[in-house]
């Protein structure tokens, strides 16, 4: 039976919080129209189905679930296509189930919990009208082979069928895509299991239908996308051939089949199809060369890659173990290690090689895996060339222990570790993989398997003597049953730490929820690489107190992070805190009067760069004044340029930095060549817009006058105060207070701007799109923005010498980029002035739209998308600061004093309501 | 779909004459009521004198209060050619009832409207020998809906949450079974949710009980979008609600006859079930009454007939008695559809089907 793939069902995964970091970071910070357009975004790129998933510990479930349904239930758009509902958690499934008017599908129910318990949910899907993934699972455990997976499948089949009457055709069969290329010689068949699975399983149980989660297939090659993509799209081509009926996928990493690079379709098959012994090696080798490739080292000879390839064997001892551990070398390992442990001036026991320059080698391992920048089959490759290493070693260390011993001291024992997978999870690669590189390094691992009870655990730790428990787990429920754990351990008088590991796991959790239950060390693994680290300063007599201490510090620390999140901030009343308002002397301070009033208007130098020329022309002017793009770019602040790019650290350090340096450096220099040229050919079109009015602070409100006579009001701006409690000698900040009261008798002024770099942002990034070059139209969209508040902080220091004092700053470059000068330009939709709908206020007052382009969608979000919009304050006492949470009685003011209703300022304010509303 | 037995014995009476001709349902009941002219004191009764809120309009209430208003009608249907009449309980759960205080008379006002449709069917049954006539329990749309918020400002809110629904129309529900009706008609939906709540409900009360009577179920189409108000196609639709094993899928209200042709014509290729349809008399005039002739109604409804499209007609708001003897005369002749037999496929749907073959 096969299918053609225009008939294949595209289930999009980017609404699935561990399959979209994006979404996942939208969804933690309540973002909820982020979370819509995401959905948005998938359902127009194709998905036939949307999965939805909310599963992160931190997050109520249920009640996610369903508001964002409902959220989506009024976005026809969206809600056009089914819904796949999807959790580990029955009660979010169900909750799910009680909001669609549509059919939808339940992802998952399964045989893991018995027999009864999956007739049971199965006859309320029924009685739900749902669909239903049925995954390969049974109460031994997850099916790897297509025998085990096909025997599950059957089994579900006939008892759905039979004991049910649950209809054939809905039924969906998930038989576990699992990660090949992992290096793991057990791994190497996954994709074949699978594949004759599928087509047994359409053969045999007729009707059903069988679905997957393709990413998990390449997980081995995080980091690097092309080689994902064409895993991706040559195991569809299999699957679907073999008969699968759809698969949650992200649409933007599939590619066609045939265009796969001939090369590299060949090297892929090879780990796919299971062809040969060395697959995974060689496309490893292949990923490398792509990356370094895509990372513009092309051009280099075979000779001068030899030359390079062999210039390592030149350095230092060290060195040359730190790089054959990097590189996964072992042709010298164990002559390298031979001569480190002569040099006994240096090392004077063997040990000290392991902690010393072999440690530091696989730290850098741990650290290129955790960014992203090596595979897990280096990984494990290093790991290997360690335990060389160790081996040669090991003799010495033996003898070492045998003469101590003889000479009375103690002996130390060697590493116990017992790791399990916990009670209700069946999830095992990451455990193995850490378990292969514990024992690499020489400890010893009682690996229990999967499902393993709390006092399953605990029995054994005790008889083997385990010095440490490692717990691994990667659906949301498994973060309990490690709670449970740690429960039990106290209960049973443990001492020894525990390690907690896995994909939902996290430090955050592990410090609330699981530190705090058994307080002799709960430490959280990121990942594998990272393990030995851990395991050796725990297990270390030496280390191990400082680690502890400095651990529990850590966990403290975010504890108080989390309560304080989470912590209803006592507010003050209004009243209290506008009573705590800043004080100022009103007849002495400095109110500086503005070169002009009313608007003007900027675009670059159409011609070329003849600097800035509109000081000499005060009068107002409706023609634009020029300004050139190249002075601009000397405000650029590189630092959020590269936090863009996920490289994070202060620029121009991060240049240097020991692991992004070289990275960092290659992108900072590509960077350069395109800010060139975008200047040079004029791609962008950048524009701004500046306005001085004659104004007075109405308690927390701005009146903006017509004339200095103050005849007519223009517009009224309302602003927000902070209401939580602070020490007497702080205060409750509004922006408001920076502007001269009317009762004082002064005149006093705000300004307001707009600036973007233009359309020619994303028409320049499309170009690059069309031509497949994602890399250069992300760096041309990443420059936008750097160049849109490159213009914010050029035409701030132009207000600023409009309004005089800013001719007499004498500020370096640096100190203007960090903002050392008098005044503000806060942004509403920021802390300061948290809502958006003054952005609207803003285009009226301006006329922004018509001066410059610049447009404002229904959410006030401004196009062009590079682009920033504020006020100017020009108050000698005035700062940036957050608004924080707002009690309901400030709510109500503003909502009466810009005569809205408060439902809908609730709405706009909602992350910063420190209440619930109640309507 | 495979034949589900009904443990009713009326049940499978009513199932056999739907095999054997298309069946007639009844007309408008409001708008009779409306011709009796009553007042307050006709809705209180003796028994409510003292109710703290107006009772006028609460039409469900008359099966109490006015039993003899409604057998009269439903006996005018019978004696007009219908085989079936609903009971009068469109409005008769908790939610629906609570606008006027009337909450807790639920049970009550469900087993006193079977009653008087029962009466008049048993009266029917003996002025003709040999004739069958049924009574479908009533189930209407509720006044708060699942799948829609009230508040324009918040989309995620709702005023009403699924195990409330579930709630209300399992306590009506259940009523109904127990006082015997011989179908269930869950109608008028606009909301797919709420409907699926229904059919929650019926399915938890006929495991419990241990029965099983034909399901009917009955859609709205709002306007000429084709979509039910919250959205719906009909072929989306239609698998929201396959899973409860309906014993019939149709359309009645909001639109008369002649506009619901191609909705019908798509849900007759569609449905493993049978087919139903009872439209209004046309659409409201100026005055929000009805002007269409029951010779134009029937004409229309025996044209569906003729293409093979339905197994039951009847009629929804502003038809009558003579409505619905002029569809009967109509439709008599004429042989029922035939339910198709698909091919299995996964029917999925959000707002618009998808079908994976």
């Amino acid at each position: 039976m096969t299918r053609s793939a225009s008939s294949f069902l595209v289930v999009g995964e980017r609404t699935n919080i561990t399959g979209s970091p994006k979404f996942a970071k939208a969804l933690k910070a309540g973002d909820w129209d982020a979370c819509l357009s995401i959905a948005l975004q998938q359902v127009q790129a194709g998905a036939n189905i949307i999965d939805i998933n909310v599963d992160e510990a931190l997050i109520d479930g249920e009640a996610t679930m369903v508001k964002f349904l409902n959220l989506i239930a009024a976005e026809p758009e969206i809600t056009r296509v089914p819904v796949m509902l999807d959790s580990s958690k029955w009660s979010v499934l169900e909750a799910g189930l009680q909001c669609l008017q549509g059919k939808g599908i339940v992802n998952s129910i399964s045989l893991k919990d018995g027999e009864a318990e999956f007739l049971r949910r199965a006859g309320l899907l029924r009685r739900y009208g749902a669909a239903a993934v049925v995954m390969a699972f049974d109460e031994q455990g997850q099916a790897a082979t297509c025998n085990e997976k096909v025997r599950i499948c059957t089994r579900a089949y006939h008892l759905l069928i039979d004991r049910v009457g649950f209809p054939a055709e809905d039924i969906i069969f998930d038989p576990n895509i699992l990660t090949v290329g992992t290096g793991i010689e057990e791994h190497n068949n996954y994709a074949v299991d699978f594949f004759e699975a599928v087509r047994i399983i359409k053969h045999t149980l007729p009707h059903a239908k069988v679905s997957g989660g393709v990413s998990n297939v390449s997980f081995a090659f995080r980091g690097n996308n092309p080689v994902r993509e064409a895993m991706h799209t040559a195991f569809l081509y299999h699957a679907i051939g073999a008969g699968l009926d759809m698969a949650i996928v992200n649409a933007g990493m599939l590619g066609v089949y045939e265009e796969i690079e001939p090369t590299l379709r060949e090297r892929v098959e090879d780990v796919l199809l299971n062809r040969r012994p060395d697959s995974t090696e060689r496309l490893i080798t292949l990923a490398e060369e792509i990356k370094a490739a895509a990372a513009g080292e092309k051009s280099q000879t075979p000779e001068s890659k030899s030359q390079i390839a062999d210039a390592w064997r030149s350095a230092s001892v060290e060195e040359r173990l730190k790089h054959a551990l990097v590189k996964g070398i072992d042709a010298f390992i164990e002559a390298d290690t031979e001569e480190a442990r002569r040099n006994t001036a240096k090392y004077p026991r063997p040990l000290h090689i392991i902690e010393g320059p072999l440690m530091d080698g696989m730290r850098v391992v741990g650290d290129l895996f955790g960014a992203g920048k090596m595979f897990l089959p280096q990984v494990v490759k290093s790991a290997r060339v360690m335990k060389r290493a160790v081996a040669v070693l090991t003799p010495f260390m033996e003898e070492e222990k045998r003469l101590a011993v003889a000479a009375g001291s103690a002996v130390q024992a060697q590493g116990r570790i017992v790791m399990a997978t916990v009670k209700g999870d069946v999830h095992d690669i990451g455990k193995n993989i850490v378990g292969v590189v514990l024992a690499c390094n020489n400890y010893e691992v009682f690996d229990l398997g999967v499902m393993v009870p709390a006092d399953k655990i605990l029995s054994e730790a005790k008889r083997r003597g385990a010095d440490a428990i490692g717990l691994s787990g990667l659906i949301t429920p498994s973060l309990d049953e490690m709670v449970h754990v740690a429960k039990e351990m106290q209960r049973q008088g443990f001492t020894i730490p525990l390690l907690i590991g896995g994909a939902t796991t996290s430090p955050a959790h592990t410090a609330v929820k699981i530190a705090t239950e058994y307080p002799h060390g709960v430490v959280h693994v990121l990942d594998a690489s990272r393990v030995v680290n851990v395991a050796s300063a725990l297990l270390s007599p030496e280390q191990k107190p400082a680690f502890i201490a400095d651990l529990q510090v850590k966990q403290q620390r975010q504890r108080d992070e989390f309560a304080a999140r989470r912590a209803r901030t006592p507010l003050l009343p209004l009243a209290t805190a506008r009573a705590r308002a800043p004080k100022c002397d009103w007849a002495a301070v400095d109110i500086p009067r503005p070169e002009f009033f009313g608007t003007r208007i900027y675009t670059a130098d159409p011609v070329q760069g003849s600097g800035f020329n509109v000081r000499g022309s005060p009068n107002f002017s409706l023609q634009p004044s020029a300004f050139s793009l190249s002075d601009v770019v000397a405000y650029i602040d590189w630092a959020p340029f590269f936090s863009a790019w996920e490289l994070h650290g202060r620029y121009p350090d991060i240049l240097t930095d020991a692991a992004v340096g070289a990275e960092a450096t290659k992108l900072f220099a590509d960077a350069q060549v395109l800010l060139a040229r975008i200047v040079a050919e004029k791609r962008f079109d950048p524009r701004a817009i500046l306005a001085f009015f004659p104004a007075n602070s109405v308690g927390d409100s701005v009146e903006v006058y017509a004339d200095e006579q103050r005849t007519r009001v223009v517009e009224a701006f309302h602003f927000l105060r902070q209401q939580n409690e602070k020490p007497a000698d702080q205060f409750n900040h509004c922006l408001a207070d920076y502007i001269a009261p009317k009762s004082s008798g002064r005149i006093d002024y705000l300004g307001a701007f707009a600036v973007t770099a233009g359309p020619g942002v994303e028409a320049f990034a499309a170009e690059f799109k069309a031509a497949q070059d994602d890399y250069s139209a992300i760096m041309v969209q990443a420059l936008g923005d750097r160049i849109a508040e490159a213009l914010a902080e050029y035409f701030h220091k132009q207000a600023r010498d409009f309004s005089g004092y800013g001719r007499t700053e004498n500020l370096s470059m640096d100190q203007l980029i960090h903002e050392k000068y008098r005044g503000v330009r806060p942004a509403p939709g920021y802390p300061a002035c948290p809502d958006h709908t003054q952005k609207p206020q803003l285009w009226r007052l301006m006329d922004i739209e018509a001066a410059i382009g610049m447009k404002l969608t229904e959410s006030c979000a401004m196009t062009p998308a590079s682009s920033v919009s504020g006020f100017y304050f020009n108050h000698p006492d005035s700062k940036y600061f957050a608004v924080g949470k707002l009690a309901r009685d400030q709510v109500e003011d503003y909502a009466s004093r810009s005569a809205r209703p408060v439902g809908e300022v609730e709405k706009w304010l909602s992350p910063y309501l420190g209440y619930e509303p109640t309507t | 779909m495979a034949a589900t037995a009904f443990t009713n014995p009326s049940s499978a009476a009513f199932a056999a004459l739907f095999a054997k001709r298309i069946v007639v349902l009844d007309g408008a009941m409001g708008s009779l009521i409306q011709g009796y002219g009553l007042q307050e004191a006709d809705f209180r009764g003796t028994r409510f004198t003292t109710h703290p809120h107006d009772l006028k309009g609460n039409n469900d209430l008359l099966s109490i209060t006015r039993p003899d208003v409604i057998t009269e009608i439903h006996s005018r249907y019978f004696a007009a050619g219908a085989d079936l009449v609903e009971t009068n309980t469109f409005n008769s759960t908790s939610i629906s009832q609570a606008d006027y205080r009337t909450e807790s008379l639920v049970t009550e006002i469900n087993t006193a409207a079977v009653a008087c449709a029962r009466a008049a069917a048993l009266q029917a049954e003996a002025a003709t020998p040999g004739r069958r006539c049924f009574v479908a329990g009533a189930v209407g749309p509720l006044n708060r809906t699942l799948s829609m918020s009230p508040d324009v400002n918040r989309p995620e809110y709702r005023a009403v949450v699924w195990p409330q629904v579930v709630a209300a129309y399992t306590e009506q529900i259940r009523a109904l079974l127990a006082a015997g009706v011989d179908a269930l008609l869950i109608e008028t939906i606009f909301d797919t949710l709420n409907a699926k709540a229904a059919l929650f409900a019926t399915a938890s009360l006929f495991e419990e009980l241990g029965i099983r009577i034909p399901v009917m179920i009955s859609v709205t189409i709002t306007d000429a979008s084709g979509r039910t108000l919250s959205g719906q196609t009909v072929a989306a639709f239609y698998h929201s609600v396959r899973h409860a094993r309906p014993f019939s899928v149709g359309f009645n209200c909001a639109l008369g006859a002649k506009d619901m042709r191609p909705y019908l014509e798509e849900l007759a290729a569609l449905a493993e079930c049978h087919v139903t349809c009872y439209p209004n008399a046309g659409l409201p005039n100026a005055f929000g009454g009805y002007d269409e002739q029951p010779a134009d109604t029937a004409a229309v409804l025996r044209d569906f007939a003729a293409q093979g499209w339905l197994n039951l007609v009847g009629g929804c708001c502003g038809t009558t008695p003579d409505h619905i003897a002029a569809i009967a005369a109509a439709v008599r002749d004429l042989p029922p559809r035939r339910t198709p037999a698909l091919e299995p496929a996964l029917r999925l749907s959000g707002l618009e089907p998808l079908v994976v073959e």
